[in-house]
């Protein structure tokens, strides 16, 4: 047990002095709400000239004074109750919690259970329909690399991008390639260059990002302070993103405090929801929160995973879009990691990860996320299982390849047109096959270092990218990116929790509110969107598998008429099933059928036994099988053998559900095994003892892999079945 | 629907990029639309966020480089309070009203918390 991945992972005693604790800390204030001459003078037992940076904010511009009366005096359960009650309308439920204090709000969500967070998420996010976000980046900021992965996360349905930089004056490189790799597949996908704030506004400024997130915000004035901000400063960047028709969220969550050394003696839950509350209050549309780099932090505490949610939950509680997190792995055991994410997933959010990593572990420059590109088949089958919409699709392999290539030619093409940088054609090639940098080589670090140095140094804007595009051919992508800086011009992606969908319509809590009311209410994917969800690429129908077997076709049972008994002692009957021969080659464990008939003939050979086969047509029942051919068999021993491979030993005078011996685990069976068993009918039927064959250890979840195969097979076993057709003899010819 | 520049959005075409008759300030969103889009999320029940817009409306005027500038200001031990009250007033004088109370708002804060230079 000791082995086992989850023991790989930190886990702390609380500890409220350190703020090691997730919900609730004795150094937590007690919620209170003093308004005095239409000010606040007392916010969560602390008088207005005490006030921090974040109380002084929050208090000026956070508090709806006019609800908080109502809403303060309301009992913490009450709330929580109305929280949870899909027949309270999102709206009110929003603008109660306008008037709480952060304290209050705290211990409201705190009260709520696992499913009753999911019950409130479910009712509360803002848009209807759920999104997802990726994480693209790469250790060499390659940029046709980092396009191609664009593209990718692109295809499989991410309608938010975020790279960032190893080497951070490589940022303007990045942020142009991705936005190109991101018009290569699909309008309306929104990039973030996540940097120092300054120079992200920059590049924002010039078009070369969509959207910012990371605009940090911190619990406790002396880690805020240390962040180099403080509230003022950050709701001037706020205003200055929207000045320039660019959507933005901060980005908070628990653990960054404690990380710091300096959480005041308060709950993770307690100084979020300062954060949170000053989003708010600074007039953020959106919050990224959930752990995000203090995940594991919280983790480690008790009750520090329903921590992460409570967070996303809040944030949704006063009406903001809501990034859940899923991002930072927070643990080494995949269990764990599912455990963390799949109540977000299944009641769904605005963006369910805040940065799934959609290349590989090793190139995700802001660390391995919860998810990763490995992940994805497990995301999208997930999503299958349960009937929901996560935001991802599958896409086909030649899809990719090809979306892979256009987007790696354009960045080529536009680095070329625009002398940033000069790229071979072979290293497309290369490009288009990578599943990340490890591929690449090493790569040249200084052009792309040149590259961005020249796109600051000329100033280039996006508009010049349009315009490259324009110039080399890419004539759609240089739509779709210029149809996205005059998105800008009408600001309707400034509201809350606004996506573009691939259309270019603005999703948001304007255009597409969320009205979960209970069950038959909300969201529910279009038939269309749900026939995506539900084809998995992993999906199999009859006509592949008799594919698949006719594949192994051959003309070596050749029927001999109908079967007569046997008078030898020595004769040994094999029945194979209706199928075999006719539509069934191979048996699951992938050995030729003529191959197990030829080890069992070897098997009772070796015996000095006479081993013939006959095909049972009118069942395709194993123990019948075997009967009929002990039946036959001279010496009244028989071996039932179905096509799938599943074979018995059988003796005349036995039950047709007894046996012998049986070997059930089909796609185990090695060649070895039946020849065994053809040794062992051949002892029985010689009357010798033979040493039972014991079927082989397994650790595959071998239903798992085989049971829609055995369906299939079953089925072709049906259909060849004639229930008044007699035996047939038949001769293997090898 | 007209940017920043007062162009027209239908003349925003790849063909007018070509031509070189695109600048940044017609992929700018105008003082008005931010406005309108205040009155929008204030409709919908975010006043914080209606508040951010219309100081946004007044930042939309100004140059990159002045709102680059006001940012830094506000960051922690950068400026004296005087030299943010006398930006506020700066910014009052032209109008930007919002952006000059909460500039003012910062160094009467910054003062008490030890934020100043």
């Amino acid at each position: 047990m000791n082995g086992q991945p989850v023991n790989l992972d930190g886990f702390a005693f609380e500890n409220p002095e350190l703020g090691l604790v997730s919900l609730a800390s004795p150094g937590d204030p007690e919620p209170s709400l003093l308004v005095r001459d239409g000010r606040v003078a007392e916010l969560d037992s602390r008088p207005a000239d005490e006030f921090d940076v974040i109380d002084e904010f929050i208090a000026r511009h956070g508090l709806d004074l006019g609800a908080a009366e109502k809403a303060m005096a309301l009992d913490d359960v009450e709330i929580a109750r109305l929280m949870v009650d899909p027949s309270v309308p999102r709206g009110s439920l929003v603008e109660l919690t306008g008037g709480l204090t952060p304290a209050k709000l705290a211990r409201v969500v705190a009260m709520l259970q696992p499913h009753e967070l999911m019950m409130a998420a479910a009712k509360l996010r803002a848009r209807r329909t759920p999104a997802n976000q990726a994480h693209v980046t790469n250790r060499l900021d390659d940029p046709m690399l980092l396009a191609a992965d664009a593209a990718t996360a692109a295809a499989f349905g991410f309608r938010e991008l975020e790279t960032t930089v190893p080497v951070l004056a490589d940022a303007p490189s990045n942020a142009v390639a991705v936005t190109i790799g991101a018009a290569v597949t699909s309008g309306g996908v929104l990039v973030q260059c996540s940097v120092e704030e300054a120079l992200e506004l920059q590049l924002g400024m010039r078009g070369l990002a969509s959207y910012a997130e990371t605009v940090s915000l911190y619990g406790t004035e002396a880690v805020f302070v240390d962040g180099d901000d403080t509230p003022w400063s950050k709701a001037l960047l706020a205003s200055a993103y929207a000045s320039r028709g660019m959507k933005m969220r901060v980005s908070s969550g628990a653990g960054a405090e404690v990380l710091m050394g300096d959480a005041e003696g308060r709950a993770m839950l307690y100084l979020e929801s300062r954060c949170v509350s000053l989003a708010r209050a600074l007039g953020s549309q959106g919050v990224q929160n959930g752990g995000i780099d203090g995940a594991s932090i919280v983790s480690s505490v008790p009750r520090g995973v329903r921590e992460l949610m409570c967070e996303n939950v809040m944030v949704m509680a006063r009406g903001m879009e809501s990034c859940s997190g899923n991002d930072s792995l927070m643990s080494e055991s995949d269990l764990r990691r599912v455990s963390r994410t799949l109540p977000i997933l299944l009641a769904g959010s605005d963006f369910i990860c805040s940065g799934f990593g959609s290349i590989q572990r090793y190139d995700n420059m802001f660390g391995p996320s919860q998810w990763n590109a490995e992940d994805i088949d497990d995301f999208l089958v997930i999503q299958r299982d349960w009937g929901v919409d996560g935001g991802l699709n599958g896409v086909g392999e030649d899809v990719l390849a090809a979306l892979r290539r256009r987007a790696a030619e354009a960045v080529r093409a536009v680095y070329g047109y625009l002398g940033l940088a000069d790229f071979g054609a072979g290293q497309v090639d290369l490009v288009v096959d990578a599943a990340g940098s490890k591929d690449l080589g090493p790569g040249d670090p200084l052009a792309v270092l040149g590259a961005a140095q020249v796109i600051q140094s000329a100033g280039i804007t996006a508009i010049d990218v349009v315009n490259a595009l324009y110039e080399t051919g890419f004539d759609v992508e240089a739509q779709r990116l210029l149809d996205m800086l005059l998105a800008r011009v009408s600001g309707d992606y400034l509201q809350t929790a606004a996506i573009f969908d691939r259309d270019m319509r603005v999703l948001s809590a304007v255009t597409d509110p969320n009205d979960y009311a209970g069950p038959g209410t909300g969201y529910r994917p279009t038939a269309q969107r749900q026939a995506q969800i539900d084809g998995v690429r992993q999906q199999r129908d009859l006509s592949q598998l008799r594919a698949e077997q006719q594949r192994w076709a051959g003309q070596w049972l050749v029927p001999r008429g109908p079967a007569t008994p046997g008078t030898d002692p020595r004769d040994v009957v094999i029945g194979v099933s209706p199928a075999v021969g006719r539509e069934i080659w191979r048996t699951l464990s992938g050995i030729p059928v003529a191959d197990v008939l030829g080890e069992l003939l070897a098997g009772l050979e070796e015996e000095g036994c006479r081993g013939r086969v006959v095909r049972v047509n009118s069942s395709i029942d194993l123990g019948q099988i075997g009967l009929t051919a002990a039946r036959l068999a001279g010496s009244g021993i028989g071996i039932g053998l179905q096509g799938k491979g599943t074979a018995l030993i059988h003796r005349r005078d036995l039950s047709p559900l007894a046996n012998l011996e049986l070997y059930s685990i089909a796609p185990v069976i090695t060649a070895d095994l039946y020849r065994m068993m053809g040794i062992n009918a051949g002892r029985h039927a010689k009357g010798a003892t033979p040493v039972p064959v014991r079927n082989p250890y397994t650790d595959e979840a071998v239903e798992a892999r085989y049971h829609t195969a055995v369906v299939g097979l079953v089925a072709i076993e049906r259909g060849c079945q004639r229930p008044s057709a007699g035996p047939e003899e038949v001769e293997v010819r090898r | 629907m007209k940017a920043y520049s007062g162009k027209p959005a239908e003349e925003l075409t790849l063909d007018a990029v070509r031509r070189g008759e695109v600048g940044l300030d017609d992929i700018r969103i105008a003082p008005a639309t931010l406005e309108h889009q205040a009155r929008v999320a204030a409709e919908h029940g975010n006043p914080q966020l209606a508040e951010n817009f219309l100081r946004a409306a007044e930042l939309a005027t100004l140059p990159d480089s002045e709102v680059l500038s006001i940012y830094e200001a506000l960051r922690p031990h950068r400026s004296t309070a005087a030299e943010l009250a006398a930006r506020a007033d700066s910014l009052a004088a032209r109008g930007l009203t919002r952006c000059a109370a909460l500039v003012a708002e910062a160094a009467e804060v910054y003062q008490r918390r030890g934020l100043t230079r």
